[in-house]
């Protein structure tokens, strides 16, 4: 075989134009993503005042602790719970709304789409302010509004039944537009022709959304999916918004992001905790990190991507 | 104006090579004049009051000593701690300090940042209670000045007490009867207060009522010296007084936040608000009647009262500062009555901590530091030692008396539950 001799390495010249165009990225990348990240993972290792290396008994006190697994644990069970209202709500909203924007017999769509996706790009502070009045049992129009659809009014955001699936709620108004979206484009991205055989052979809409589209659309399910894990599992300006670093009443809303802000930082009285404050924070990213690699090892070799 | 010195005598130093920098400045005002004049910065979290300490805290100063200038440099409230701990351990703080009360200024004390004040010949002017927020744990060394503490109690819109015939209760029995005879006539919420942010509940419920039940620093320091506990039937009762509250508060109380009672109380909807004394200022620009208030209710007609007179601010000096002399010129003038009477007035409802008779302007803000006289003065429970561990009591405090208001505590639950978490980690002395 005869070997092309413009793709032959050049052994004697040092290719320096890659480590010239990789440096920018790589230098960026690990001022701000991996020396913080391993910064952290040296944190936690000390103890609190810094001064000690103490291995991991800082992750043996999280996780058996009486002073901190019970903590831990609500928080865990609060994330996993705000992550799962947004699996069976949000992404099949999405979903949804994408459907329906992809039919062809809509008129005005693009204001839809626009109207649809704008609250993603609030300040989460503006979001938690108008829910806050909107839900005010003293200003808001909820009262109202709940009258006249015959639903009991109950100041749903200030109890402990019902605060942390309100959040959600309007976290998921917040964000229902970045699985529209990428829905959206994945159903664009579907060859007209192979639509148009699918009717020809007689399928309904029903039939042609599912059999055809929706298969072809898996991956990106995948990647939403894996979206709202790793966004809800970072949650918390909006409970900090709407509910403070307390995420009250009773913890009820608080998430690993607030009881990581609590303890790293402090909170009135508390004083902040570096070491335990940074073993949350690793905690958390473990969860993330290994979320992400079921997610790249298991569904994306498992889902058939088509060739189109 | 606010006079930026640095910036003024960095101009100056330069003003022959880069005359054009300065532009922006105002040329017409002259240079320092004083060559020994020194200036001295305070750091502080009140950027409320900047205009307050500059216009007329800071010259009252300055008249009496030309060759010191005070500049007051105030950070973002929530940023506070964090700035200020970095700005001393890289050096640059201000000379003067702002004090949180106990801990967290104790840990500046014990990390080498701040200095012993106990040689100021103005000491003997404070109370030990005044003190105690900012002396090490055996007493012995104090290391910021009590500057102001806040007061609780009860304000009330004397046009509708007058309207239905009210008079301000001295008993919890008058008090219920009071929010009863509101309530029947129905116009008005009896007591403007939510449990939204949950610090309402605790400071403004349990901290204000519940002094007359564990008689003051008696009782706020059996529980340190471990002689009391939570569980004791002042703190039950205190809670079981505290549940009474809600049949009384806004419709959906459970989601009112601190600004919406505030602002339901200015319009004149309700009729009574559970007050810290800072919300004087406000109500005195916001509320279009007359104000009146009450100290929180005894038990019996006759029992000694007590009163919730929390330190809040304290000054101290940078340890590191190069103005040792002229901080301690500053804080010895704050000593004095001088200080004091400016202070009070300027700042309604923040009361100086010396023993100097101050008069005051406001008549809202004399009726709180009136009951001084009548009643013994203790500071929050909590903030003393006890929330020095996991679960902190004044976390524990806000989250209980919000269960207990909003019915998912008992109180005798409420109770168990602080004294459990006390005893998780607190071990008397």
């Amino acid at each position: 075989m005869k070997e092309l001799p413009m793709l032959r390495p050049n052994k004697s010249r040092p290719r320096w134009h890659i480590v010239v165009f990789l440096a920018p990225a790589l230098l960026l990348y690990s001022i701000v993503m991996v020396f913080p990240l391993l910064d952290t993972l040296r944190l936690s290792l000390f103890s609190s005042d810094g001064a000690n290396f103490v291995g991991v008994s800082n992750y043996q006190r999280l996780f058996t602790d009486s002073q901190w697994w019970p903590y831990f644990w609500r928080a865990l069970k609060n994330t996993v719970l705000f992550f799962l209202l947004h699996m069976v709500l949000q992404n099949p909203l999405g979903l949804l709304l994408a459907a329906l924007l992809d039919s062809k017999n809509l008129r005005g769509r693009s204001i839809y789409r626009t109207l649809l996706f704008s609250p993603t790009m609030l300040s989460f502070v503006i979001v938690g302010f108008i829910w806050q009045l909107i839900l005010s049992p003293t200003w808001g129009i909820a009262p109202a509004i709940s009258d006249f659809l015959g639903i009991r009014y109950r100041p749903w955001l200030g109890l402990e039944s019902t605060s942390l699936p309100t959040v959600a709620l309007i976290s998921i108004w917040q964000f229902v537009g970045i699985p529209m979206l990428f829905f959206m484009t994945a159903l664009l991205a579907v060859p007209q022709d192979i639509l148009e055989a699918a009717r020809v052979d007689g399928a309904s809409a029903w039939q042609l959304f599912w059999r055809v589209k929706f298969p072809l659309i898996l991956p990106t399910v995948g990647i939403v999916s894996i979206l709202t894990f790793i966004g809800n599992f970072n949650a918390f300006d909006l409970v900090y918004t709407a509910k403070g670093a307390l995420a009250g009443p009773n913890f009820s809303t608080d998430l690993l992001g607030t009881f990581f802000y609590r303890t790293f930082y402090g909170f009135q009285l508390q004083l902040g905790d570096y070491a335990m404050g940074t073993a949350i924070a690793m905690v958390i990213f473990l969860i993330i990190l290994f979320g992400s690699l079921l997610y790249l090892l298991v569904w994306q070799r498992k889902v058939v991507s088509y060739e189109l | 104006m606010v006079r930026k010195w640095p910036w003024k005598l960095a101009c100056a130093s330069l003003l022959t090579t880069v005359l054009a920098a300065c532009g922006g400045g105002s040329a017409t005002e002259a240079p320092a004049t004083n060559a020994n004049r020194v200036t001295i910065t305070i750091e502080s979290w009140r950027s409320d009051d900047q205009k307050v300490w500059t216009e007329q805290i800071i010259p009252l100063f300055e008249k009496s000593n030309p060759n010191i200038h005070v500049e007051f440099r105030p950070t973002a409230p929530t940023e506070y701690n964090a700035a200020l701990n970095s700005k001393l351990e890289a050096g640059t703080a201000g000379d003067l300090i702002t004090c949180r009360p106990f801990d967290v200024s104790l840990g500046l004390y014990t990390a080498g940042h701040l200095t012993s004040l106990n040689d100021l010949q103005g000491i003997p002017h404070f109370s030990d209670v005044a003190k105690s927020a900012w002396q090490t744990d055996d007493g012995k060394t104090l290391f910021c000045l009590p500057m102001a503490s806040v007061i609780h109690g009860f304000i009330y819109n004397k046009t509708i007490f007058n309207e239905l015939g009210l008079t301000e209760p001295k008993t919890v029995a008058e008090f219920f009867a009071v929010l009863d005879k509101i309530k029947q006539d129905g116009r008005y919420t009896p007591l403007v207060m939510g449990t939204a942010e949950q610090w309402e509940a605790a400071t403004m419920g349990f901290q204000n009522i519940g002094p007359n039940y564990w008689l003051g620093e008696t009782g706020r320091k059996g529980l340190i010296d471990g002689s009391t506990k939570l569980t004791d039937a002042a703190y039950v009762s205190t809670f079981k007084d505290l549940e009474r509250w809600r049949d009384y508060l806004p419709e959906g109380f459970e989601a009112v936040k601190y600004a919406d009672a505030q602002i339901l109380f200015a319009s004149g909807r309700g009729a009574i608000y559970p007050a810290g004394s800072w919300d004087i200022a406000y109500f005195n620009q916001n509320a279009k009647f007359e104000l009146g208030a009450f100290k929180a209710p005894v038990v019996n007609a006759n029992d000694q009262c007590f009163i919730s007179d929390h330190t809040d601010i304290g000054i101290g000096i940078n340890a590191k500062t190069t103005h040792m002399a002229e901080a301690r010129t500053f804080l010895e003038w704050m000593t004095g009555p001088e200080f004091a009477s400016e202070f009070s007035n300027a700042l309604p409802g923040f009361f100086s901590l010396s023993d100097y008779p101050v008069t005051l302007k406001n008549p809202l803000a004399q009726t709180f530091v009136d009951w001084r006289k009548q009643c013994q003065s203790t500071i929050r429970n909590s903030y003393q030692i006890l929330s020095r561990g996991e679960p902190n009591l004044e976390n524990e405090l806000w989250r209980t008396s919000v269960g207990v208001i909003n019915g998912t505590f008992a109180p005798e639950a409420a109770a168990q539950d602080l004294q459990k978490g006390l005893d998780n980690w607190y071990k008397k002395p």
